[in-house]
């Protein structure tokens, strides 16, 4: 190359800097980036997470964006694979030059790139469920989900108003399933329950006839059968089958229509479980501090992607509006602002319930959190 | 110590859940007296089965009574498809290479009924209503009845078909001996296209009659050709009614010993057990020993 050809290509370059530096300066938008497992085994989690997400972005530039600034939401699919998680959380961190990121969608992957998070010093709002997550706190970690905790003591303080005290625990053999296991017998001693009879059965397992005889043998007043789609489904077929009139009570994995789908509407019929308001949202009484947020996204998201609304995708909604407001009360779009504020959350009402986090508490979330609901004629009815 | 009617009851479950591996197996059992592959796309022919008859209702508006025949010929032609496809074009090649073919085949199948299909679980109705039936203290759907009386009639059906007629008798002599059963006039490919075909039907079969009982979903094959062909080698590999039995076997093994011992370790319970019968009679339960086939 020549002399001539180095200078245009110095001008060049030059020019490119210029222009993209006025760019910048005259609208440099909020970046929030996001990673959701939008396809692959997670993707029942990670697409409807992926979809409020960019809804949620186009209605807060609608409303004239944050701070002045437009918001971009930058999305990256995990695939449902941990490696890929941290690939995209570099990428976020490095190139993207976010302020916060939210997700990812399981939590496994949240666990994985916790320390470039930490190492970047840049807020992560999960929305995965792991108990482990929040717990021990970590400076720069959040999460929205409830923890399983939760769900069992709301369903502890429901039997124990039904006067049920002898249970069945009947818990799949899957990371959900045991995590479920493990808190519904360390809380038992505490809520004045004995767990008389300890199942298991494969995630993949179609037949859990041998564990509902074995129960049927026992003590127990009550039945919880702890896992997702579609083993519970099988429990609930085969109770039928086999006649056991105990009271079932199932976690809010199961807590979507698909279950009752099934299961089937007559087997599924009287079945107890914890869940969100968003799946019951028309029975929340129209006083509730969540009504006009349930009632809203709800509308919104199903006008918008023509598809029912989903639990999953109320993490991604509060997770967003959790930055969101934090940088509104920070007044201030810097990762360290953002984290004090989050914090500082006090009494803000998501989609799944109300935040109160401190620098003990990143998971926000109390047992309120959860709504006992019955299955009734394949319908959820909302206990009082 | 549970009640006699318990007892049963985890036989009559033990059972039902045995005849779908028995099922599986059957088909393994067909293909590998043909051909002596073992065809490990055996499991989503069992998927197609079921996972075809629940969409032909969805999609196709077809009434339940129609939907398992046509899904069980569809899956039928699947099979013929897959042979002229995949195995007609290296015939001759080793039967280790054949057998890893069926491997590639399975991903292929499993991975286009997951584009096709999604990935959720699906749901069939019962052929004659969900009503449970008491039957000395233990209580049973009609499907498992179902499942019973349709595993024996193919068993029947097979077993006759192999010893009286020519085909099936023709069949056997291509796992013989391929060159002489050529040179005594058989049509050695379209045997070949055959036991494809009356495996992926013997599977098929078993899918839609279990999918009312099970669920489906894209991926229930893995677990249903894996437990087939344990079937199988319990049972013998090559003779149909060892297939089914040492299906039944297996699942009562694991309904007895998730009953009696620890539903956590019932799947281990069973292999260990399996393993055990291998290890004192190598060749089966109803094997022919190895000493007849030099």
């Amino acid at each position: 190359m020549g002399h001539i050809g180095r200078i245009v290509g110095a001008a060049g370059i030059a020019a490119c800097v210029a222009v993209g530096a006025v760019q910048a300066h005259a609208a440099e938008p909020i970046r929030i980036g996001a990673i959701f497992s939008v396809t692959g085994p997670a993707s029942f989690l990670g697409e409807p997470e992926r979809n409020t997400a960019k809804m949620l972005e186009e209605q807060l530039n609608k409303d004239g964006g944050l701070l002045g600034r437009q918001v971009e939401v930058i999305v990256y699919d995990d695939e449902s694979d941990t490696t890929k998680a941290v690939t995209a959380v570099d990428r976020l961190i490095k190139r993207d030059r976010v302020v916060a990121v939210i997700g990812p969608s399981t939590s496994g992957s949240t666990l994985a790139i916790v320390p470039k998070i930490e190492e970047a010093k840049i807020p992560l709002i999960s929305c995965a469920a792991a108990k482990k997550i929040a717990d021990p706190v970590k400076r720069w970690v959040f999460k929205t989900p409830q923890n399983d905790a939760l769900a069992v003591k709301r369903i502890y303080r429901h039997a124990k108003g039904a006067g049920l005290t002898r249970l069945a625990v009947l818990t799949a053999s899957d990371a959900f399933g045991a995590a479920g296991r493990e808190e519904l017998k360390e809380l038992a001693g505490p809520a004045g329950m004995t767990v008389v009879s300890d199942e298991v059965f494969g995630p993949k397992d179609t037949d859990m006839t041998a564990q509902l005889t074995r129960i049927k043998g026992t003590a127990a007043q009550a039945i919880i059968a702890w896992g997702t789609n579609p083993g519970p489904a099988v429990v609930a077929r085969n109770r039928v089958q086999l006649k056991i009139g105990l009271p079932l009570y199932m976690s809010h994995g199961v807590a979507s229509p698909k279950f009752i789908e099934l299961a089937g509407p007559e087997n599924a019929e009287g079945i107890l479980l914890p869940a969100g308001r968003l799946i019951a949202e028309g029975q929340v009484p129209s006083g509730h501090p969540q009504k006009a947020i349930l009632a809203n996204y709800t509308k919104e998201y199903e006008t918008r992607f023509k598809q029912p609304i989903s639990t999953f995708g109320g993490y991604a909604w509060d997770a967003i509006m959790l930055v969101a407001q934090a940088v509104k009360r920070a007044q201030s779009a810097e990762p360290a602002a953002i984290r004090d504020a989050l914090e500082g959350t006090r009494g803000f009402w998501g989609t799944t319930g109300e935040y109160n986090f401190s620098a003990e508490d990143h998971a926000g979330l109390t047992e309120d959190a959860f709504v006992m609901v019955r299955i009734t004629k394949g319908n959820w009815e909302m206990l009082r | 110590m549970p009640a006699l009617s318990d007892l049963l009851q985890y036989v009559i479950s033990g059972a039902t859940l045995g005849s779908t591996y028995g099922l599986a197996g059957l088909g393994f059992t067909v293909i590998f007296n043909t051909t002596e592959i073992i065809n490990f796309a055996q499991g989503e022919f069992v998927m197609l089965g079921g996972m075809l008859a629940v969409f032909a209702i969805r999609w196709g508006g077809v009434p339940p009574v129609l939907a398992v025949p046509l899904a069980i010929g569809l899956t039928t032609l699947v099979g013929v498809v897959v042979n002229r496809l995949t195995i007609r074009p290296v015939r001759g090649r080793s039967v280790i290479v054949l057998i890893i073919i069926t491997i590639g085949v399975s991903i292929v199948l499993r991975g286009a009924a997951m584009l096709l299909f999604g990935k959720d679980t699906y749901s069939l109705p019962g052929f004659s209503g969900d009503e449970p039936i008491a039957f000395l203290g233990a209580s049973l759907l009609p499907q498992n009845l179902w499942v019973g009386g349709m595993t024996l009639g193919t068993l029947v059906a097979m077993k006759l078909y192999f010893d009286r007629t020519i085909s099936g008798k023709a069949m056997l002599a291509c796992a013989c001996d391929r060159k002489a059963a050529s040179l005594m006039g058989i049509n050695v490919d379209a045997m070949v296209t055959l036991s494809f075909a009356l495996s992926a039907l013997v599977g098929a079969l078993g899918g839609a009659i279990l999918a009312p009982i099970t669920l489906t979903s894209y991926d229930v094959g893995i677990l249903l050709g894996l437990k087939g062909f344990a079937a199988c080698i319990l049972g013998g590999l090559g003779n149909p009614f060892g297939a089914v039995a040492g299906g039944v076997i297996l699942g009562v093994l694991e309904s007895l010993s998730a009953g009696l011992i620890s539903s956590g370790y019932k799947d281990a319970v069973a292999f260990v057990i399996l393993l055990a019968l291998l290890f004192v009679r190598p060749s089966g339960l109803f094997g022919q020993r190895a000493a007849d086939r030099v």
